[in-house]
């Protein structure tokens, strides 16, 4: 494996006051390819997502240490702005995030209008590409500019990703994404993952170890603040290295 | 009490209480417009509703009362007043929620809060004595200085500049209704769930951006209320503007120069009411008062609704 990869992080912790949520860390992540990070709730996994796209920043009296390179460049390092940072590396929440007070397109070229993209043209566009890459087009073209929130919630989550997908992040973080959803919504989604590798990075929190055995080329197990494995996905579940993993993807803990 | 007692009648019993006690604060309320109503009959019938509406004279001395002037004065001080306290309220709600260091918000808050618990009368008194002499010589004096040699024409439109009149009510009205705009607006901003704001910070927004498009938006209707609070509080403020307005029922005002509220105007001349028709005329005045209330209210709500209509489900 010597092609270099899309992001990786380098001996990351990330501490709450004194108490660290993250230690040490090093994850590669590698270019158009799904990487899941499984582990018992509290593991940290959700705490190393959010350093990934600095949002951690946005948090008082949280401090992150040890680097995280996307395109082998430290997004921590003096002098890099977390604005430009997460216009990169976007992201998608637990929950459905539509805002409100706007239509569907409105929500979807929200990132864009922040760039200045005023053109309606390429706006349009723009708002097109992301929503059939979120498999959502279908289902919303003839009501864009409907209220978001008239949207089910499976459609709601399709939404935000599309939004992530319109301002064309290398890398698409998703912290448990299927979650709060019913089934069907959580099949769609993984459906769309398998797709969107095709353009996009992704790293996927989730707590549910068949979804990352069925999207995932690459998994990370974390236990307690700590990456205990990282392997290809077919191989960790088969045949994971450390005991702990094993006890926990046979069900033992977790 | 024997159990079954308490298990038969106990809910009941609370209902009941609930429902007299409820019904005993609309009675108070109608009470008050009837009563206001009655006292104001005989105005009323002299001079016709609308006539006593629109009526410019308001002149004691030969028995004519129209309620236009100090129902202008009431419209022109809230609205100015309204819109100088708009921004800096919500600057200030802005600024507590969003912007300000964690042990620095409490004490923010409090202060504006507590702009609040002051006395009307010593908001008065302040405006007397500290913002009236740099408002007179400061602003007043040199614009009808420059307007005087420069633009004649606008002379008449600014007034004396006596620092008694309009402008210092104005002002220290707005000040006054900061802290009901500013509440309402940080509570509203307070309850953006962090979510909305985390979701436009991972589209690559900055703080600002996320305020401006996310959490505003979302508060909008909260807002909004503390609008409509703040301008409640405007229409009917009597004491600070009285001791500052100048308490001059003629038309037309000028900017520096005195004016009168119906507020002002009631506190004013009601002690010297000595015909029943300057009574009727100063209680009608008040029952003008509550409509004009209860118009805004009204309107309030229904702009409320709609605000809200768009935020759909969540």
């Amino acid at each position: 494996m010597s092609q270099p990869y899309r992001m990786e992080t380098q001996n990351l912790s990330v501490y709450y006051g004194k108490h660290p949520g993250v230690r040490g860390v090093s994850l590669p992540v590698h270019d158009r390819r799904v990487t899941a990070l499984i582990g018992p709730s509290g593991c940290g996994k959700t705490t190393f997502l959010r350093a990934l796209n600095r949002m951690h920043d946005l948090t008082p009296g949280v401090r992150v240490e040890g680097r995280v390179l996307l395109d082998g460049e430290d997004v921590y390092a003096p002098g890099v702005d977390p604005v430009v940072v997460r216009r990169r590396v976007g992201m998608v929440f637990q929950r459905p995030t539509p805002f409100p007070t706007m239509s569907i397109f409105e929500n979807v070229v929200a990132g864009l209008r922040l760039v200045g993209v005023r053109d309606r043209r390429v706006l349009g566009q723009a708002a097109e590409r992301a929503l059939r890459m979120a498999a959502l087009w279908d289902e919303v073209k003839d009501r864009l500019h409907a209220p978001a929130v008239d949207l089910s919630g499976g459609q709601q989550q399709r939404l935000s990703i599309a939004r992530a997908l319109a301002v064309e992040p290398e890398v698409l973080l998703m912290d448990e994404p299927t979650s709060a959803l019913d089934p069907i919504s959580t099949q769609a989604i993984e459906d769309l993952l398998t797709e969107l590798k095709n353009s996009v990075t992704i790293v996927i929190v989730t707590h549910n170890m068949q979804q990352a055995a069925r999207v995932s080329d690459y998994t990370a197990f974390f236990l307690d603040g700590e990456m205990v494995e990282f392997d290809a996905t077919d191989r960790l579940f088969t045949n994971p290295a450390d005991p702990r993993t094993e006890a926990y993807i046979t069900g033992r803990f977790g | 009490m024997p159990d079954w007692i308490y298990r038969r009648l106990g809910d009941r019993l609370f209902a009941a209480l609930v429902v007299f006690l409820a019904l005993g604060v609309v009675a108070a309320a109608l009470l008050v417009a009837l009563v206001l109503y009655q006292g104001s009959a005989l105005a009323f019938r002299t001079f016709g509703f609308f006539g006593f509406l629109t009526s410019q004279a308001w002149d004691a001395v030969r028995g004519q009362f129209g309620a236009w002037p100090p129902l202008a004065g009431t419209l022109i001080t809230a609205s100015a007043a309204l819109l100088l306290a708009f921004f800096p309220a919500l600057a200030a709600a802005i600024y507590v929620v969003e912007y300000a260091p964690r042990w620095l918000k409490e004490p923010v808050a409090y202060l504006i809060d507590l702009l609040a618990a002051l006395p009307s009368v010593v908001y008065g008194l302040w405006g007397l004595f500290v913002l009236v002499p740099p408002v007179r010589d400061g602003l007043e004096r040199p614009l009808f200085t420059w307007a005087a040699v420069h633009a004649p024409a606008l002379v008449p439109l600014l007034g004396p500049p006596t620092g008694i009149g309009l402008l210092s009510a104005t002002l220290v009205l707005a000040l006054m209704i900061v802290p009901y705009a500013s509440s309402l607006a940080r509570d509203a901003l307070a309850l953006v769930p962090q979510s909305q704001r985390e979701a436009m910070f991972a589209l690559g927004a900055t703080r600002w951006e996320v305020v401006r498009r996310v959490v505003i938006p979302y508060a909008r209707a909260g807002i909004f209320s503390g609008v409509v609070l703040a301008l409640a509080r405007a229409l009917g403020e009597t004491m600070a503007v009285t001791m500052l307005i100048g308490n001059a029922v003629n038309l037309p005002y000028t900017v520096f120069g005195p004016a009168a509220t119906m507020a002002s105007l009631i506190a004013n001349e009601f002690t010297e009411a000595d015909t029943d028709l300057h009574l009727s005329a100063l209680i009608a005045v008040g029952f003008v008062l509550l409509l004009l209330s209860l118009l805004t209210n009204l309107v309030a709500g229904w702009m409320l609704r709609r605000l809200a209509r768009g935020e759909g489900r969540r």
